[in-house]
């Protein structure tokens, strides 16, 4: 292992990630724009907090094939949680609640996702196959995640190299957490069975930035076909972080893509330094076989504590346990992440798996000061036969869980000795994660018998490829090409009104510029100035630029009129304001230069400038700024001779 | 002969052209493959056999990531063959510990499957049975009892017949004979209220509980309420002293409590509800949970040790169930009686009627001597068949009322009572004295409780208390 110490996030360079090995895959989820779920007829995208009911429901692990419980399932069975279930009765029917089978797949999802698939240049499946994919944790009721293959393979261009996918899959949605709190969990199940897919790229972003940057082109391609939900919640990714020597660890439902860099940044750091700590404990002569710990209860010891949590978990009859991790003295404080240390891997186990959600949940005899007194740490030390070299760990709670935490103390500290446990981590705001399940394996996948496979047909399959949206790096091009400004050509490439650029640059012979102008930057200007733009439909728009082409308004009437449709939600003939002949607009010039003679102008070589813009302000949106112009510096120029 | 089923084995569920190109490439099921296509798809994987009701056209492959997919032959270019990964089917057994201090539970195996497990690589769902394999799946049951099982037959719910009823019903009474202190009953939960009806009438004055149990959700799924149910029926048969027969499942739709109802009076009520299982026109025989057994009434029967069970395996086939409705031909009725049929349950609208055209026909199986019965089709409430002149009409053309019998339970009991005897007078007696409260004297007011949603009482009670 190399002696790479790790830098400040600033510091790090590719070549620092080049040297730990940094590996990092994406699986991106996106829900798709349909009107219903993906196997019910419940309508998608309806988010409320209103419930009407409750269901509980407990979730069992299914055996393994071995006779064992894999990982997940012996976990989630370890922390046995009455899984909650909010139901409102517009969102949810019984198939939400796993008291109805399945009904068909949405067709108009499946077409979306096999059209995405296409853009992915993958491989479209010729038979589909409705997967269950196994959920313990409660967020599905079923214990499942129907989920089904819509391609395999794919590549997108990235940089000099291209990133290859490993598949696209078409699932539904799962529930949204409300708490988790001690042995009890609460959802709600508005969002559970939306249609959503998730992409899987391989391993192949080799920095944290990368990561985020081939997110954001995986994001752009599946928004260019404008059917997918944009909005807090609709695109969430999980990220797969590994180093050299380390484990695949699945960062869980990241929504920010900006957050993605430091996130990465920070599990890299968490795996190379268990690496580290895994040497530190080898050369402290521990390892799998020396490991060397157990835990008593010492609630009478501690009775008289003055330490809050303690002492009121006693007075409640709880149960305090002292763990005793031989030759572990100084590691708790190993550091992991940024300012974050083993304690917390230790802390959050025992959170999830012993359900003790109250913080502090453990406290250690290395950062003994501000918990119990120095006095008792030493009694302890006494009692559990402790030398200087050993590390103490404390964990109180309701009997069982007191119990399961000591347990779960002793299972990680002795997993550091290994390497580093395939886990699945949630993402926390300050760029660090926390523990939240094992990850479970490909075993946990098994076809639903629900419902029978589904072939896709060449027809199909044809339809979708002949109305495919240009992919979003030919667009970019293409924009560029005919003068679209590079600002602009993000937002347009991916807008909903990309088709209708086309159209309207095509027959209406709008300038590419000046039409993407006007739908990509005018309905900006108008969401701030507070306006809603729900009224400019496609229609609407064509219709406006449908003026410019038959000469009836000129290119600055475009924003006024599409104030006047965005403040009153209506399109009307009155706001086309009509476009002034050249002997009128002389006129108005003539009489504008007598107001403007005599006027102050400070800067005598600006007065035709000025004049200029005068006029304008006089004249917008009666004629076109150029015609105004040249009309004007002919009068000038006339005078001026 | 054993080539051919070796191919069939070699290639599972594979027919027509699919079979044709595995064939050609000698990639047989388990097969690890790379395959490509003839318009440049790649996929790598196992092949699975094909499910014998799917199309012929696709070959199943499962991928690293545990995915299945499916291939278009016709399309397949190549197939290279890199290795053979075959599934097999065990489930894993740990042995049910005896404990003397326990009941001795019997559990009968019909066909459901309550408990299973799940083949992970072919998706097949293995019906877990022995008490190794239940106690793998579902340890808590050695907390109330020492198990025993036996598998008596192998077929859906919708299969069980007059044989599986008489050989049921010989197999618990031989259990009672030998000291049994419960029996539970797996079964299929379509016709689960069927059974219990027909077992009602079979072994009467059983001193033990029998206890009939089924899911709704098959257990390979962690929501399943199959385990649940099989902890409350087993701790049903080990602890209650409820000496009847029964149905054990979902009260709520959610993991909180069983209901035990009564054999003769439950019926399955939701195509696919947790809680299908209802009593109607009465109330359950008690609740039951992991941790206790609160009885709902105290007319039960009680616990014995006693042997003083009777066994009364009858039944005749040739009994048929007509579900009236409005412009029913008369010929439904005649082509009974003209195809031998011995006795016939109608389920009538309302009070129990049928129209006027329908006369001549029910004249005519009373001629030919066919035993003719009214239940409603309302499902709850009695036959009432002097309130109208129809009703009166009707028995004078032979047609007996019921009372507040459910039509399925009035069918199970005709077919019994016409496998004992051909006396109409004699099958009249038997088919209105109650028995197992196929029939009850009264109907309490909560006897008929269906909530109607919508309503705010209702609603604020549902947000109030769990389903």
């Amino acid at each position: 292992m190399s002696k790479f110490i790790f830098k400040p996030y600033e510091e790090m360079t590719p070549e620092d990630y080049a040297t730990i090995g940094f590996k990092s895959g994406l699986e991106v989820h996106q829900q798709l724009l349909t009107e219903k779920k993906l196997f019910c007829n419940c309508p998608a995208g309806h988010y409320q907090d209103k419930y009407n009911a409750e269901i509980l429901r407990h979730m069992r692990p299914t055996l393994s094939e071995l006779g064992e419980y894999d990982g997940t399932a012996l976990m989630e069975f370890k922390t046995k949680k009455d899984i909650i279930y909010r139901i409102n009765y517009d969102t949810v029917c019984t198939y939400e609640m796993d008291d109805t089978p399945p009904f068909q797949i949405n067709e108009q999802a499946l077409d979306i996702a096999l059209e995405v698939g296409m853009l992915f240049n993958g491989y479209i499946v010729d038979e589909l196959h409705i997967a269950r994919k196994q959920y313990l944790d409660g967020s599905i009721p079923t214990g499942f995640q129907r989920t089904a293959i819509t391609a395999v393979g794919g590549h997108i261009p990235y940089k000099d190299r291209t990133i290859n996918l490993i598949q696209m899959s078409i699932e539904e949605d799962s529930c949204r957490e409300t708490s988790d709190i001690g042995h009890k969990r609460i959802y709600k199940t508005d969002r559970l069975g939306m249609p959503l897919i998730e992409t899987v790229t391989y391993p192949e972003m080799k920095t944290p930035d990368e990561v985020a940057e081939v997110n954001n082109i995986l994001r752009e391609l599946v928004r260019s076909t404008g059917k997918v939900r944009t909005g807090i919640g609709a695109g969430r990714q999980d990220v797969n972080v590994s180093v050299e020597g380390g484990t695949r660890i699945e960062i869980k439902g990241v929504p920010n893509i900006k957050r993605i860099p430091l996130l990465c940044y920070n599990e890299a750091m968490r795996q190379w330094n268990l690496l580290r700590l895994r040497e530190e404990l080898h050369a402290r002569g521990i390892n799998g076989e020396t490991f060397n710990a157990n835990y008593t209860d010492v609630t009478k010891l501690l009775r008289k504590t003055a330490y809050q949590p303690i002492h009121n978990a006693i007075i409640q009859g709880m149960k305090v346990n002292c763990v005793l991790l031989k030759g572990w003295n100084g590691l708790m404080n190993w550091q992991t992440q940024t300012d974050t240390y083993f304690s917390k891997e230790i802390s959050d186990r025992v959170r999830v798996i012993a359900c003790l959600t109250t913080l502090p949940n453990i406290i250690h005899s290395d950062r003994w000061s501000e918990t119990i007194a120095a006095a008792d740490w030493k009694n302890l030390r006494k009692v559990m036969n402790a030398t200087k070299d050993d590390a103490l760990i404390i964990v109180w709670g309701a009997d069982d869980d007191a119990e399961m935490g000591a347990k779960e103390i002793i299972i990680r500290a002795k997993e550091a000795t290994i390497g580093i446990p395939s886990e699945t981590r949630q993402a926390h705001w300050d760029g660090t994660n926390g523990f939240e399940r094992i990850l479970p394996g490909p075993e946990r996948m098994y076809p639903d018998t629900d419902l029978p496979p589904k072939p896709i047909s060449d027809e199909r399959k044809n339809r979708i490829r002949s109305q495919m949206p240009e992919r979003i790096w030919d667009r970019t091009k293409r924009y560029l090409e005919i003068g679209v400004p590079s600002d602009i050509v993000r937002d347009l490439r991916i807008s909903k009104l990309a088709n209708l650029f086309d159209k309207v640059v095509n027959e209406l012979n709008i300038s590419p510029k000046f039409a993407s102008v006007a739908l990509i930057q005018f309905p900006k200007r108008l969401k701030k100035m507070r306006l809603s733009t729900i009224a400019l439909t496609e229609e609407v728009y064509f219709n406006i630029f449908k003026l410019i082409t038959d000469n009836k308004i000129s290119h600055a009437s475009v924003f006024p009129i599409m104030k006047k449709i965005a403040e009153t939600g209506i399109f009307s003939e009155e706001y086309i304001i009509n476009l002034k002949k050249e002997e009128e607009l002389i006129k108005v010039i003539e009489r504008t230069k007598l107001i403007f003679k005599d006027m102050k102008i400070n800067k005598a070589e600006k007065r035709d400038d000025l004049f200029i813009c005068f006029l304008m302000n006089e004249l917008r949106g009666t004629a076109d700024g150029s015609l105004i112009a040249k009309l004007a510096k002919e009068i000038l120029n006339a005078e001026d001779k | 002969m054993s080539e051919i089923m070796n191919e069939a084995e070699a290639y599972k569920g594979y027919r027509g052209i699919t079979l044709e190109v595995l064939k050609k490439f000698n990639a047989l099921v388990w097969s690890e493959i790379d395959v490509e296509t003839i318009d440049g798809s790649k996929y790598s994987g196992l092949i699975l056999p094909r499910s014998e009701t799917a199309d012929a056209n696709h070959i199943v492959i499962k991928m690293a990531t545990g995915y299945n997919i499916g291939v278009r032959a016709e399309k397949v270019a190549s197939i290279v063959v890199n290795g053979r990964k075959v599934a097999h089917y065990k489930i894993p057994e740990k042995a049910f510990p005896y404990d003397k201090g326990k009941p001795r539970v019997k559990l009968f195996g019909t066909g459901g499957t309550i408990a299973s497990r799940l083949d992970y690589r072919t998706g097949a769902v293995i019906p877990a049975f022995s008490p190794g394999e239940l106690y793998g799946s579902v340890p808590e049951l050695a907390d109330y009892c020492n198990l025993e099982t036996e598998k008596l037959y192998g077929v859906f719910s919708e299969n069980m017949g007059p044989e599986q009823y008489i050989g049921t019903a010989k197999a618990i009474a031989k259990e009672i004979e030998q000291g049994v202190e419960g029996i539970v009953i797996g079964h299929g939960t379509d016709t689960m209220h069927h059974t219990a009806a027909i077992l009602s009438f079979m072994i009467q004055n059983s001193p033990v509980p029998i206890v009939m149990v089924g899911s709704q959700r098959s257990s390979d799924r962690p929501s399943s309420d199959a385990a649940l149910n099989l902890i409350h029926s087993v701790k049903t048969a080990a602890e209650s002293n409820l000496a009847e027969i029964m149905v054990c499942m979902f009260g709520p739709t959610s993991d909180m409590y069983g209901l035990l109802h009564r054999g003769t009076r439950v019926r399955k009520m939701h195509s696919s509800y947790r809680s299908t299982f209802r009593t109607l026109g009465d109330i359950p025989l008690a609740m039951v949970d992991k941790n206790k057994i609160t009885p709902l009434r105290q007319d039960y029967k009680k616990r014995r040790t006693d042997k003083e069970f009777k066994i009364l395996p009858y039944f005749e086939e040739k009994v048929g169930i007509v579900y009236y409705y409005p412009n029913m031909q008369p010929d439904m009725i005649n082509s009974m009686v003209d195809n031998g049929y011995r006795g016939i349950v109608i389920a009538g609208t309302g009070l129990g009627h049928v129209n006027k055209p329908l006369y001549p026909a029910l004249k005519y199986a009373q001629d030919k001597g066919v035993a003719v019965y009214m239940t409603v089709q309302t499902l709850w409430g009695y036959v009432q068949m002097y309130v109208y002149d129809t009703g009166r009409d009707m028995m004078e053309l032979g047609v007996v009322p019921t009372a507040n019998m459910l039509p399925e339970v009035a069918y199970m009991k005709l077919c019994w009572a016409l496998g004992q005897t051909d006396n109409l007078e004699e099958v009249k007696r038997i088919m209105l004295t109650p028995v197992a409260g196929e029939i009850t004297e009264r109907e309490p007011s909560n006897g008929y409780l269906i909530y109607q949603g919508g309503i705010p009482e209702v609603e604020e009670f549902i947000s109030k208390f769990r389903k």
